[in-house]
């Protein structure tokens, strides 16, 4: 009886896993109404510049800022005489620096997470080898691509997958810093509680530690899920990999002066595929994380 | 009642850091099993410190403590404790079902054994009917009550609660002291309880034991013969209110004049 008033509480907040995705899917709903936008201020800016003259920051005319019309249809216009597609061109393109990023993504998570599993257990491993795992950040990417693409290369590793493992080492930094802190953040008192249920190392870390630590590692997915990809592109750079959106980069990038539309084509699809990324990583959130709304900001 | 000691405390003292603040001081305790002793005191008279002690969640500095004939480690090991905190802390991704099989899970029952037990779990602490929910979803009284089915899950020798409606509104916490009486005269669980009301320890306990502050020590062991079961009645009985009345000069008499005033006035106001 005393639970009368509670019981409709909780039913008023109840959440199925179904109900979950309602915000993203709400979120979905909104989607064109961003675009919308999106496309107004494009074009709104264009025809202020373009009508009063302005030259700052820079000229604006068909060739710096094309309509975003043109870049849109532009993806259905052959690539050349006879060609395919430009958007056939770049969806294969983004396909494989999408399978690069993946796997890149994927090696850069795991060996992220194993890294800051290990720092996070021993004060030792911390202070010694945090500031070498923030100084490889530093190093700029596109001046170790080569060295692992040919040193992978001679070991007989297929390109792509050099270029993957480039991307894993932009993409596991933000996950070892978060799995520390993700680890760390687990309840003291919840530890006391392993501990007085006589609980191993092994079990409080698959039971409290790691659950404890999943917002914090989603945080850090969502951040290592855009790197993967330029990771990849960078990567494809440096390893003068053509098939891949790097590749398609490099070629549009020379056209640019005579077909300005192709670049920023290819840009779009780039972005495209770095925010379905950040959509994959978010869904896999809202069904694996379970907290408290609050929570969850 | 049998005259099995659960619980045997001598000469036990802690003192914390380098400086040598002593947190307590010759404490020597019996709790038999079946009794129900509560750890009275001021805030800062280690009440709590002694209860970790008593659990092996920390060291004392010197002295001993048995737990069912063994050292406290040793119990701990053998999984003989159940605690349950101020605050429920429960595992937000888990289910009220899961958070009540956790320690089930560590001691390697299987799956059917440990549903039968979060039925009966449920049943004890009356809460059938919201096993699928998460604890976000439950009222702070129904979240401590998840945490007191998940201590008692596993049936542990002893059930360690360090002011477990503190942070609870006096309605609630008057009603969960009733059913956490229900619930240890049905299991036959042993308990020892901390907390700074007076009128909770009487009501609750078969035994109080005084503590003063700064050295933490036990001055006093009121035992409360009022007669079981306890009702709504007991707390208006005659012999309730000369108990808290011994108890509560106890304590005056311990050195707890600042405090215990501020105790008396509302039981229930810190949130520590």
């Amino acid at each position: 009886m005393a639970n009368a008033a509670t019981v409709v509480v909780a039913k008023g907040r109840g959440r199925d896993g179904g109900r979950r995705l309602v915000p993203v899917l709400g979120r979905l709903a909104l989607l064109p109404v961003v675009v919308a936008v999106l496309w107004g201020l494009w074009e709104g800016y264009k025809w202020l510049w373009e009508t009063t003259g302005w030259t700052e920051p820079f000229v604006v005319d068909d060739r710096t800022l094309p309509h975003l019309h043109t870049v849109v249809s532009t993806l259905f216009d052959p690539t050349h005489e006879d060609g395919p597609l430009l958007l056939t061109v770049l969806l294969e393109a983004a396909a494989f620096t999408a399978r690069e990023a993946i796997v890149g993504f994927a090696l850069g998570a795991s060996l992220g997470f194993l890294l800051g599993a290990a720092i996070a257990r021993s004060r030792v491993l911390q202070r010694g080898m945090m500031p070498y795992v923030v100084a490889s950040q530093t190093v700029p990417i596109l001046a170790i691509g080569p060295i692992v693409v040919i040193g992978l290369g001679s070991r007989g590793v297929e390109d792509w997958v050099s270029v993957s493992v480039i991307a894993a080492y932009l993409t596991f930094f933000p996950v070892t810093i978060n799995t520390v802190r993700g680890l760390h953040s687990a309840d003291p008192r919840a530890l006391e509680l392993m501990h007085s249920y006589a609980a191993g190392e092994w079990s409080t870390l698959r039971r409290l530690r790691v659950p404890s630590a999943l917002p914090y590692l989603f945080a850090a997915f969502k951040v290592s899920a855009t790197a993967s990809i330029v990771g990849a592109i960078v990567g494809e750079f440096s390893s003068s990999i053509q098939e891949g959106l790097g590749g398609a980069i490099l070629v549009y990038s020379q056209e640019y002066t005579f077909r300005p539309q192709f670049l920023w084509a290819t840009n779009i699809v780039a972005a495209l595929l770095g925010i379905a990324f950040f959509v994959a990583v978010a869904v896999a959130e809202k069904l694996v994380v379970r907290r408290a709304p609050e929570q969850l900001a | 009642m049998t005259a099995e000691s659960v619980v045997s405390i001598t000469k036990l003292a802690k003192v914390f850091g380098k400086g040598g603040v002593a947190a307590l001081e010759g404490i020597d305790l019996e709790v038999l099993r079946g009794g129900f002793v509560s750890l009275i005191g001021p805030s800062g008279c280690g009440k709590s410190t002694l209860l970790r002690i008593v659990g092996d969640i920390i060291e004392p500095t010197s002295g001993e403590v048995i737990v069912n004939g063994k050292p406290a480690r040793r119990a701990r090991l053998d999984r003989d404790y159940g605690i349950v905190f101020q605050a429920p802390v429960l595992y937000d991704w888990r289910t009220v079902a899961k958070n009540i099989a956790l320690p089930l899970e560590m001691l390697g029952w299987d799956r059917r054994k440990r549903a039968d037990r979060i039925k009966e779990m449920l049943d004890l602490v009356e809460l059938t009917g919201f096993e699928k929910l998460h604890p976000w979803q439950l009222s702070g009284g129904m979240q401590q009550r998840v945490s007191i089915a998940r201590a008692l899950s596993f049936s542990p020798a002893l059930l360690l609660m360090d002011e477990p409606f503190g942070a609870l509104d006096e309605m609630t916490r008057e009603r969960l002291n009733g059913e956490l009486l229900r619930i240890w005269t049905e299991t036959h669980s042993t308990i020892i309880f901390v907390t700074h009301s007076i009128t909770e320890a009487v009501f609750l306990s078969t035994r109080v034991a005084v503590m003063s502050p700064r050295p933490g020590r036990i001055t006093a062991v009121v035992d409360v013969d009022l007669p079981q079961p306890r009702t709504f009645e007991t707390r208006e009985s005659p012999r309730f209110f000369e108990l808290v009345t011994e108890v509560r000069e106890r304590l005056h008499a311990s050195g707890a004049h600042e405090v215990v005033e501020e105790v008396i006035a509302g039981p229930a106001e810190e949130l520590a």
